[in-house]
């Protein structure tokens, strides 16, 4: 008996219900396009959101160059750069990070690392892709309506979103309005898909204590979906009746060019408080699911087991729930009872336990791992240090007293950016070079890989460590530019043309990246069966990439838990999840026997 | 460590601490026993529905106490002149009695569903969504009667214009869940008449052969609108 792994059981229950069948495509069409393969709708998925993205991208950049070089540049007008920041928030949070993390990375993974043949409704799951694509398209179509997309700002704050002053008051708001309800409707019949497949449909031996972190970070991450975005969605329609009919739901008395416009009694704090009780379990739907994806990746690539499993997920569940007590810390600025203030105050800062939790269990599982620096895993210890950084300046902001003075100023923008925006994309990028192989067959190149790491790295710390000192200076955020004022010194003006220039290289080392995603798919180096040495299911295919049905003829069964790395007396360094105890290789080598 | 958790016999297997709790829900390959996906599924969804109705309503409470303006009188407004009396809230006491009625007819389909009486289960299943559609059809009524009042989404005769944007949103937005609601009733009930159930054939939203259990998750959703109509009824018109 050479397994010393804690959680190996030889003893397998029988399976409790039968092997499903399948949908089989008959045609091309069913195959690739109207697919109901899990792994078909990942890349559909992953493809709309990226290409979103891109789009969201160049917006950065337009934002960054009217920022950096004020009146250089006529195509960009003060309208335009309200739209610009509107449209670049809604689509990077929304139709990037959470299609991405959950339509994609959730389709792909799940079904394969918890051991099902695919999700338990593949026609529901289709029906999702199909309306988040059309939500996606509705979302386009507003930049090429008269008066363009809504400049309300990504959180679309009434009564200003709505008013003929703001930009794209016209369709843009209805169509934006109306994009948001159809994603969500499409994100829920896809949701609900991840969360029974994962507590129904796993194989034998997968107790919910042995899956992997991936799975439950994004299981979590989807139940805060399922329960979060109700309230963006009722916020989405009341506005739309406001916009549409004129009822005053969100609308007070307000005058507009010396006119009482018709609306009056409205509640603008209600829709903050609809808008903020989806929108802070959205940082966590973005959160969750990378930190599950990382603590794999460290795991992994330091071969050694994730230190305090357990604790993991416990954490993970922890943060899902405390992250829909904590919404009115958006708002301290827009007025609020003392009491109110100290009580979201308090659970914002005890959020803070879990998380430290976590990222003292990553330290530790990297303390005296064999640590092998892969793309993955620069990717996984950048995440570390940036969400640290990030989750810090998130202290500071969580008090009252410190976040009233800091609010609509730079320093928001750099935190959040840090702590939701550049930490999960990290992951997102160390996640796409871990599984690029399962999906393809293929490595993408190295080369290119640690350019674009290093670039991206070092370009973000270069870009938003000075955007906290611009926003300790007061510049606000949000504004189209300073002008000439004598509040803000000549460095503030410098430094914003500093920061577009790392924004614009960063940018351009992302474009370095999709090259080398489509590339690598025709030229990239052949990759063996299971190139990291994971233990994880989904690299225990019969074929890789894997097939229609994912495991062949029969389910695997699961004897351990995922990270059984380095055991002691085992002859390899990892011993997958579907190996019995009394299967795995024992070691000859006398050094490494068990004692 | 994790040891107690996955091994079958764990020696404190007699503990009724929050870790049995833990270990159920925890347990190997399904977490609810002899749960149907179709029925874990609509219970998730229901909790997901639960939000939006909650957040309608707290909504609705919110805008209601928060107005300047007085409130219309419910059991004036929703008065239903009949035999020369105004009778107030008399047509919504006959809609609730048909909407929980028509739960109780629901409740028989999903019974002879399971004990594969195909005759029973179309004729209940139908029932219930004659029931559904008379409630929507009374609803109409309702609307009729109040915009000939002069009842609309930006104001109303008597007071709050919320009053008339609320009511018509969270009305509306049940009424949409009951209209659905029939349109699967008679889905099911004509799969259920064809007995694509026995035979094999491709179920009702998915790919896959169908079997029973949709009578009772169509149930589960059934109830779940009536559940809601009862809050809807206590804050609109009680309130």
């Amino acid at each position: 008996m050479a397994d010393a792994s804690p959680t190996a059981d030889d003893y397998v229950p029988p399976a409790e219900v039968e092997d499903v069948e399948l949908y089989h495509p008959k045609s091309w069409i069913t195959k690739w396009v109207f697919s109901q393969d899990a792994k078909i709708i990942a890349i559909q998925y992953s493809s709309t959101a990226l290409a979103i993205g891109l789009v969201a991208l160049v917006l950065s950049w337009l934002m960054r160059l009217q920022l950096g070089f004020p009146e250089a540049f006529d195509f960009i007008d003060a309208e335009q750069y309200y739209q610009i920041i509107t449209l670049h928030g809604m689509i990077m949070v929304i139709y990037l990070l959470t299609a991405l993390f959950l339509g994609g990375f959730g389709n792909y993974l799940i079904p394969l690392m918890v051991g099902a043949r695919d999700m338990v409704f593949p026609y529901v799951n289709m029906l999702s892709f199909w309306i988040y694509l059309l939500a996606v398209v509705v979302l386009v179509v507003s930049f090429f309506v008269p008066g363009g997309p809504t400049g309300a700002g990504w959180t679309l704050y009434p009564p200003q979103a709505i008013l003929s002053g703001t930009p794209g008051s016209g369709s843009g708001i209805i169509l934006m309005l109306a994009s948001l309800i159809l994603f969500i409707i499409g994100f829920t019949m896809g949701g609900l898909n991840y969360v029974v497949t994962v507590l129904q449909a796993r194989t034998r031996g997968m107790t919910l204590m042995r899956m992997p972190l991936t799975i439950w970070g994004i299981f979590v991450a989807t139940i805060l979906a399922l329960l979060a975005f109700p309230a963006l969605f009722v916020g989405a329609v009341m506005m739309m009746f406001d916009r549409i009919l004129g009822t005053s739901f969100f609308m007070p008395a307000i005058l507009e060019f010396g006119e009482q416009l018709q609306y009056g009694g409205g509640s603008p704090i209600l829709f903050q408080h609809l808008f903020w009780f989806f929108g802070h379990p959205e940082v966590y739907i973005v959160a969750l699911p990378a930190f599950g994806i990382v603590s794999d990746l460290l795991s992994i690539h330091a071969r050694k087991n994730i230190f305090g499993y357990r604790m993991m997920v416990w954490a993970i569940v922890i943060i899902g729930g405390l992250s829909f007590v904590v919404w009115a810390h958006h708002m301290y600025v827009s007025g609020m009872n003392p009491y109110f203030g100290f009580f979201f105050a308090t659970t914002t800062l005890i959020i803070a336990v879990p998380t430290a939790i976590k990222v003292y269990n990553w330290v530790l599982t990297l303390w005296q791992g064999n640590i092998q620096l892969t793309l993955p895993m620069l990717f996984a210890i950048a995440f570390i240090v940036t969400f640290v950084n990030g989750g810090i300046t998130g202290l500071f902001l969580g008090n009252v007293i410190v976040d009233v003075p800091l609010s609509d100023t730079m320093f928001v923008v750099a935190h959040f950016h840090m702590v939701m925006g550049v930490a999960p994309i990290l992951v997102i990028f160390g996640a796409i070079y871990h599984w690029y192989p399962l999906i393809t067959g293929r490595m993408l190149n190295s080369a290119m890989g640690h350019f674009h790491f290093w670039i991206t790295f070092i370009g973000s710390y270069a870009i938003y460590f000075p955007m906290h000192y611009l926003g300790f200076m007061g510049v606000p955020r949000r504004y189209f530019e300073l002008g000439e004022t004598e509040i803000y010194s000549q460095s503030a003006a410098d430094l914003n043309a500093f920061i577009t220039i790392a924004a614009l290289v960063v940018g351009f080392a992302q474009l370095v990246f999709l090259f080398n995603m489509i590339w690598s798919v025709w030229y990239g180096r052949k990759s063996e069966p299971n190139p990291w040495r994971a233990t994880s299911l989904e690299w225990q295919t019969p074929v890789m990439p894997p097939e229609h049905g994912n495991f062949g003829d029969e389910l695997p069964v699961v004897y351990r838990w995922a990270y059984d790395f380095s055991v002691p007396g085992a002859a390899d360094d990892f011993i997958p999840q579907n190996v019995p105890p009394s299967a795995v290789a024992v070691s000859d080598d006398p050094e490494t026997a068990p004692a | 460590m994790a040891q107690s958790i996955q091994s079958q016999t764990p020696d404190s297997v007699t503990d009724i601490s929050w870790q049995s709790f833990v270990r159920d829900w925890g347990s190997d390959q399904r977490t609810f026993k002899h749960v149907p996906w179709g029925k874990a599924m609509m219970w998730i969804f229901l909790l997901s529905d639960t939000f939006i109705f909650g957040c309608f309503l707290i909504g609705y409470m919110s805008v209601r106490m928060s107005t300047v303006e007085p409130w219309p009188n419910a059991s004036e407004v929703f008065a239903l002149n009949m035999f020369g009396h105004d009778l107030p809230l008399i047509l919504i006491a006959i809609m609730t009695f048909v909407l929980i009625s028509s739960s109780g007819t629901m409740a028989m389909a999903v019974r002879f569903g399971y004990a594969k009486n195909r005759k029973m289960t179309t004729l209940l299943l139908v029932i219930t969504a004659v029931f559904g559609a008379t409630f929507v059809g009374m609803q109409a009524f309702e609307w009729t009667k109040l915009i000939e009042d002069g009842v609309r989404p930006w104001g109303n005769p008597w007071g709050a214009p919320q009053f008339g944007s609320t009511f018509f949103m969270i009305t509306g937005f049940h009424g949409t869940h009951v209209t659905i609601g029939v349109i699967f009733l008679l889905i099911v009930a004509r799969k259920v008449w064809r007995g694509d159930y026995d035979t094999g054939r491709k179920g009702f939203f998915t790919s896959r052969s169908g079997s029973y259990d949709i009578v009772e998750t169509t149930g589960l959703y059934w109830h779940f609108v009536d559940l809601v109509w009862v809050f809807i009824f206590a804050f609109f018109y009680l309130w």
